[in-house]
């Protein structure tokens, strides 16, 4: 679905991204672990196109290096941004259909799926959205993002900031997700809930790849932990 | 009482033909932070595409397809200059937006000549609309105030309903986020651009033919639209309107009543009989100060309020 072959990116002159590989495959959760700063937020920035990637990039067979961002949303591409990105004098029920790309409805997913998955958004469908709680804010994103239809998700720590128990319902959200045939890229920091739902995990280490491997094999390997991860 | 009303008729709608350009310059910049110095231009535009178009098919046809043109004209601006400029800063498209408005002048001369072209008020509308204790109120300007606060609602309308007008006001705060969603947000920049261009065309040509359609009326024109959207703050509609009726009112009220200054240089002990430089302080009056009285006000509010009335962010 998604294959990303030596992929270099820069911020002015630094370097950030030095030769990323990495596949998410079609219903597959792969996430995207390490710490502060080693670049995984750029990855999928450079992947959605908001960072001028070099390498290449290529979703469901073809090359998007280089498309503008609006483009690679309608290929099916949908990115959840860590800064929320909520229209803030919109409200809830306009931010989610600004989610849709055009005003034809045959998505997977209806305004009233997210009703019944997050019932305070529909408490909460003529509020704007700048008024929203951290933990309403994230949800309304990934409903926003979903109502895109998209086939790849890229979801950037959405568990931050959150309650322990917002951090379960987004988890059990991404489940969800993946349950509807959806392939899901999570970068986090954290291992608490990449752990439980990843197919896969990729570690990040100054801008490459350090580890891939499954779930168990991280958990097992404990000096990639200790050096890319723990703090 | 009459001169009252009429003063306040005339600044209501002097208020609003402003507005339609504020509007046009307010939304623009807060979209796409440029400030476009070319913004009257486009209204002078509109008010010479107006002339042409109702020397061969008449007024009605040319309200319709002036400010169509105007617009197709500022979109192409956008797509063609600023887009390419935008690259090199803010800086650089404000000196490209300056420069655009004396090419454009440039051009409008070449044209049409330096002296006023004869573009008049409609036939059919050339008449008084009402006559009051001896004054008479003409039939166009009503109609002039019936366009704009139309148009003034319509725009409105499609900023708050439409779904375009969301994605304006999406973009308004995260134009990254908008793209990222799967909309073409460099496209909806083009036209928001033809678009403001296009309400600016409106005033032209209604506006044309009362002020008189020569090469200057962009120049007089234009650094009162850009007092209006200070004053109202960067980036507000609403503060556009206000500040555009108020200073549209205030114009008309100085002129009309002409109340002599002198009373307030007394209290700073100006004599009337005062030689000198002083002599001319004693014979002032509001509506001698009116041109004057705008950017005074710009200037008040630039120290005082520097955000202006509505503005979420300095100037």
């Amino acid at each position: 679905m998604l294959e990303v072959r030596d992929l270099h990116a820069y911020y002015g002159k630094s370097h950030i991204l030095q030769g990323v590989d990495l596949d998410v495959k079609p219903g597959e959760i792969v996430s995207l672990l390490g710490r502060n700063g080693v670049g995984r937020s750029t990855t999928i920035k450079a992947i959605m196109g908001e960072v001028e990637p070099q390498g290449s990039i290529r979703f469901k067979d073809q090359e998007i290096a280089g498309m503008k961002s609006h483009a690679i949303a309608r290929l099916g591409l949908g990115y959840v941004p860590e800064n929320r990105d909520i229209f803030p004098t919109l409200t809830v029920r306009q931010n989610l259909l600004l989610g849709q790309k055009g005003t034809r409805n045959a998505a997977r997913w209806s305004m009233e799926d997210m009703f019944k998955l997050f019932p305070n958004l529909r408490e909460r469908a003529d509020t704007p959205g700048g008024v929203l709680s951290g933990g309403e804010q994230q949800m309304l994103t990934m409903c926003r993002t979903l109502m895109g239809d998209p086939d790849l998700v890229m979801v950037d720590e959405p568990t931050e900031g959150l309650a322990p128990q917002l951090v379960e319902k987004v988890a059990e959200l991404l489940n969800e997700i993946a349950g509807r045939g959806l392939s899901i890229l999570l970068v986090e920091q954290k291992l608490t809930i990449a752990l439980k739902i990843s197919a896969r995990v990729y570690v990040m280490g100054h801008g490459e790849i350090v580890f891939e491997g499954t779930p168990d094999d991280l958990k097992n390997n404990e000096s990639v932990r200790q050096e890319w991860l723990e703090v | 009482m009459e001169v009252f009303l009429f003063s306040m008729f005339n600044g209501v709608l002097y208020g609003m033909l402003l507005f339609m350009l504020a509007s046009g310059l307010t939304l623009i910049f807060s979209l796409m932070g440029v400030l476009n110095f070319a913004h009257a231009s486009f209204f002078m535009l509109g008010a010479y595409f107006a002339y042409q178009i109702s020397k061969y098919v008449g007024f009605w046809p040319a309200l319709v397809f002036a400010p169509l043109l105007v617009g197709v004209v500022g979109a192409a601006v956008e797509r063609y200059g600023l887009r390419p400029v935008h690259r090199f800063g803010h800086v650089a498209e404000l000196l490209f937006t300056f420069g655009l408005a004396f090419v454009m002048e440039e051009v409008i001369q070449m044209i049409w000549g330096k002296v006023p072209v004869p573009y008049d008020v409609p036939a059919a509308l050339n008449f008084a609309a009402f006559t009051w204790r001896g004054l008479d109120y003409s039939a166009y300007r009503l109609f002039m105030l019936v366009v704009s606060v139309g148009i003034f609602v319509a725009l409105f309308l499609f900023i708050a309903k439409t779904r375009v007008g969301l994605m304006i006001q999406a973009a308004l705060s995260h134009p990254q986020m908008v793209q990222s969603l799967g909309h073409d947000v460099p496209t909806i920049f083009m036209w928001t651009f033809g678009f403001g261009c296009a309400l600016a065309g409106i005033a032209g040509v209604i506006g044309g033919n009362v002020l008189g359609t020569e090469p200057a009326m962009a120049i007089t024109l234009g650094p009162i639209v850009f007092v209006v959207i200070v004053i109202g703050g960067l980036g507000s509609l609403w503060g556009a309107l206000i500040a555009a009726l108020f200073i549209g009112i205030m114009d008309n009220m100085a002129i009309s009543y002409d109340i002599a200054l002198f009373p307030i240089f007394a209290m700073f002990g100006v004599e009337r009989e005062a030689e000198g430089i002083m002599r001319d302080l004693v014979d002032l009056t509001t509506g001698g100060i009116a041109p004057v009285l705008p950017y005074l006000l710009l200037v008040l509010m630039l120290i005082f309020r520097p955000r202006g009335l509505f503005g979420t962010r300095d100037v």
